[in-house]
């Protein structure tokens, strides 16, 4: 076994200093021109939901939400989560109902085969606030501003060799989050000397695909006004929304890591158990 | 299967009624409790059993989640989202579905290096080692299948690109893909026929481990000193000792699976998958699953063209070949020492081998481009360098260090010079 | 599989047989997410329960809506209907049980105790499958001026309730309340 490690080890250091080198290679690039993105990389913050205790502060998600109707849902849908989630963020039933209620969403035809509006219930989604994706696009400069259901989960920034390695033993998952508050707080910065950005878009060193994209800066200082004292600060906001994001990415968070410790502790009480009653059985044997 | 001999003896009536009708009672005791097992076997060797179990977890796991996934091009993400939110533990079977693809190829690999190691594949267990390779193969088109299945961004780039490989072949590569789509690109017909052979494959695999079983059950296993089996001493008996070893070590893979289950559950996958697919809209880079990307790596060395074969060609040719290859090592390997462990020359360079196939990976998710190309093309003559010249040459030229001349010399030997009285004491576990 | 002599249960035994149990516990926790991802999900049980607007719905007029893959008859009946109705005597039913959710299993059918509430006796909620065999009933039909089914010919009255035929209960009226005068919540 000692030998199998030593190994390996000795494996993994020579394809150690094979990579840095051509991650190296990779990094090197004009800072004028860049052809990776993002140009820089977001900063890890602390997010309540991170580690293998994490749960959702329903506070900071309620304001997460107000950020959301009060801002983000002029462009964006969320169509993949229905209203009646909401009670996980504290909310009573008829809370969610009034909530729903301010939306309206396309009913059924009716009997003269037209197709009206009628008030959302709990059981239904946030509605689109376009019709279809061409009207979207139509109304942005042709480019579709993306659905919110999974945004957390389906934007993270590559984290390159080693820290992808580090990330299994710190169980950082939050890539998503922190790419989020890092675009919503990377706004206004001056592009390098010579880069030229195209007509109709924003400079955003943190953007994920380009050096610039459509979205103008969508969230200032004061923007929102909330009820529970927390700073109106574009700071505190990119947090605020980052949080109810990844929730919407992944409502069952908080479940998923309680099962797992009580999952984890069986398993390793169980492995205790079945390596002495291996130990017993092979006491006989030599091998 | 164990050959001929039964020790077992049907006791009460009713077993002795099953055992004169359908005798798989029997069966199965010669096969899982008497069946002899050398006495030296360390916990490389619990990956088989390992691996039957992941078979079974992802076959539950798929059978619940086909109960809930639409196969239609409208309806295949949102389905899935509704497992992920709504479904009861849906999250759970879902990851544990996605995750334990990963943990089977995780587990597969250790079995196959465990079989380069100790020589698993030399005679007499040639057909024991094709049987795997037919496996692997098997597993590697239903975990892709499995892939394209959540429609996702990934999903839809990595069905176009990997069935694109075929229309590298002149004449009949187009007509070829366009049966496997069902069209001229990826779209609802491809989409059905996956989830229809993503269903289906899984028990072609079962039938075929059935046979990989039945073949090892007639050699018998290899063990770390490479030397058969030769009298009673050398070997135990299967339950329980190891059953019990195998239940270790399978609990300890267990709880490497359940800590990227409940902690990490969308590590190994790629956040691309969570954009639903567009077939206007291609992603930045294009990776498949990480089990893939050594293969994925030598495909995108192949960047020059081998006189009539353009490099396109070239690229899906050695890809293929990476795993055809596989196929006749067995023939290769001409060394008449079984296991690395008296073999200096071929255990070093068994590790580069390793080495190699790791950094290949690494390299299969980096962008092809600049150094990394010369590094995968570096990385693609080792890994066919190390069965097509070293296997051979190393046979020839290697002098092995000297045999124990039975299993149980070799565990005495080890023990004794581990400073344990000889046959009274158990080893110590740290050994393996 | 024990390597002793003696018969006593020994400390060796223990630990097998709690390794065992253990194995067994972990295998039934493992076993639960499979049974329980085939109870009704979170979306099913969200339109389990449903309001319906009944303004536009005149007397003599009715409504179907869905409620849990169902349809439920919503009428507004005529003076006329209530009071053949009310006629009629327990003894000439053939289901003397108000089959109805919302009161005591063994309420009695009278014509008060089928209809949505107290106060507003013109209204008829009922879920529209006939306790046959499972047809759609007809509405305004048969011998007794309410329900047919044309599947076995089951004829039902101006309640709901069974008259003639093979239907052996009367239509059954799902848990409902009105949340206001225009407005019932059914489940």
């Amino acid at each position: 076994m000692k030998k199998i490690l030593l190994g390996l080890a000795a494996a993994g250091l020579g394809t150690m200093l094979a990579f840095s080198g051509a991650y190296a290679a990779e990094e090197a690039h004009n800072a004028a021109e860049p052809t990776h993105f993002p140009i820089k990389k977001p900063a890890e913050l602390d997010w309540t939901f991170a580690g293998p205790f994490g749960h959702y502060d329903k506070q900071q998600l309620q304001r997460g939400l107000k950020i959301y109707k009060e801002v983000c849902s002029a462009c964006h849908s969320m169509n993949l989560v229905p209203f009646r989630s909401l009670e996980e963020l504290g909310y009573t039933e008829a809370q969610v109902k009034a909530f729903a209620a301010e939306y309206e969403v396309p009913d059924a035809p009716n009997a003269d085969g037209e197709i009206v509006n009628r008030k959302a219930i709990p059981a239904d989604h946030f509605p689109s606030p376009y019709p279809n994706a061409q009207a979207a696009a139509a109304a942005n400069g042709g480019a579709v501003p993306p659905d919110f259901s999974l945004i957390a989960k389906a934007r993270a920034v590559e984290r390159g060799f080693p820290l992808f390695l580090a990330d299994i033993f710190t169980q950082y998952q939050e890539g998503g989050p922190d790419y989020i508050h890092a675009l919503l707080t990377g706004f206004g910065e001056t592009p390098p000397e010579g880069m030229q950005i195209p007509e109709g878009t924003h400079y955003n060193p943190y953007f994920i695909a380009a050096k610039s994209l459509a979205m103008a800066q969508p969230l200032q200082d004061g923007q929102v006004t909330y009820d529970d004292g927390s700073p109106q600060t574009l700071a505190q906001y990119s947090q605020d929304i980052s949080a109810f994001l990844m929730w919407a990415a992944e409502p069952h968070l908080e479940e998923r890591k309680k099962t797992g410790f009580r999952v984890m502790i069986f398993l390793v009480l169980f492995a205790g158990l079945v390596y002495v009653a291996k130990r017993r059985i092979w006491a006989d044997v030599e091998h | 299967m164990s050959g001929g001999h039964s020790s077992y003896t049907p006791n009460t009536g009713i077993e002795k009624w099953i055992d004169a009708r359908l005798p798989l009672p029997r069966l199965m005791y010669d096969s899982f409790v008497a069946y002899p097992v050398p006495r030296n076997l360390n916990y490389a060797y619990a990956f088989g059993g390992i691996l039957a179990l992941m078979l079974v977890s992802q076959i539950l796991t798929g059978v619940v989640l086909a109960m809930h996934y639409a196969a239609d091009t409208g309806l295949a993400f949102t389905s899935v989202e509704k497992i992920m939110r709504d479904v009861n533990s849906g999250w759970l079977l879902r990851y544990l579905h996605s995750n334990g693809a990963s943990m089977f190829f995780l587990a597969v690999y250790v079995h196959i290096f465990r079989g380069l190691y100790y020589g698993s594949y030399k005679a007499p267990r040639e057909l024991l080692w094709i049987l795997g390779v037919i496996i692997l193969l098997l597993m590697m088109a239903t975990a892709f299948m499995g892939y394209v299945l959540p429609w996702g961004q990934m999903s839809f780039w990595g069905a176009t690109v990997i069935t694109g490989f075929f229309t590298a072949f002149p004449i009949i590569g187009d007509p070829i893909q366009q049966l496997l789509l069902g069209g001229f690109a990826v779209d609802n017909p491809t989409l059905n026929r996956f989830f229809s052979l993503h269903y289906l494959l899984p028990f072609m695999i079962a039938g075929v481990v059935v046979l990989h079983v039945w073949a090892l059950h007639v050699t018998g296993q290899t063990n770390p000193t490479g030397i058969e089996v030769k009298s009673k001493t050398d070997t135990v008996a299967f339950t329980p000792y190891a059953t019990v070893k195998d239940a270790f070590g399978l609990v300890l893979f267990f709880i490497l699976f359940a800590y990227f289950v409940f902690y990490l559950p969308n590590y190994m996958g790629h956040p691309d998958n969570y954009i639903q697919a567009d077939s206007l809209k291609t992603p930045a880079h294009i990776v498949p699953e990480w089990y893939f990307l050594p293969f994925y790596a030598m495909l995108r060395a192949i960047t020059f063209n081998i006189g009539p074969i353009n490099s396109k060609l070239g690229g899906v040719l050695i890809m293929f070949g990476s795993i055809a290859i596989l196929f006749i090592v067995p023939w290769l390997d001409t060394s008449k020492v079984r296991s690395a462990v008296y073999r200096p020359w071929y255990k070093l360079f068994f590790w580069v081998f390793v080495a190699n196939a790791i950094m290949l990976g690494w390299l299969g998710s980096r962008p092809a481009e600049g150094l990394y190309t010369l590094f995968s093309q570096v990385g693609t003559a080792y890994y066919f360098g190390f069965f097509v010249v070293l296997m051979p040459l190393l046979g020839l030229i290697e002098t092995p260090r000297r045999l124990p001349n039975s299993i149980t010399e070799a565990v005495l030997a080890k023990n004794k010079s581990g400073g344990q009285p000889a046959g009274i004491a158990a080893a110590p576990e740290t050994k393996g | 599989m024990s390597a002793h002599d003696t018969t006593e249960p020994t400390r060796r035994d223990f630990l097998y047989i709690a390794t065992g149990m253990a194995g067994v516990v972990g295998a039934g926790a493992f076993a639960w997410p499979f049974i329980d991802q085939m109870r009704p999900d979170a979306s099913t049980l969200a339109v389990s329960s449903i309001e319906v607007d009944v303004s536009a719905v005149q007397p003599g007029m009715s409504l179907t809506v869905k409620w849990r893959g169902k349809p439920i008859f919503i009428r507004n009946r005529t003076p006329k209907e209530v009071e053949e109705a009310k006629a009629v005597e327990l003894s000439q039913l053939k289901d003397p049980i108000a089959r109805n959710a919302n009161l005591p299993t063994d309420a009695q059918a009278t014509d008060a105790d089928r209809t949505a509430s107290k106060d507003k006796e013109n209204w008829l909620v009922m879920v529209g499958v006939c306790t046959h065999l499972g047809c759609i009933p007809l509405g305004q039909q048969g011998d007794f001026g309410g329900w047919f089914c044309p599947c076995h010919g089951s004829h039902y009255d101006t309640a709901g309730r069974v008259r003639k035929g093979p239907a052996p209960e009367n239509l059954p009226i799902p848990p409902l309340s009105f949340i206001s005068d225009t407005v019932i919540k059914i489940g």
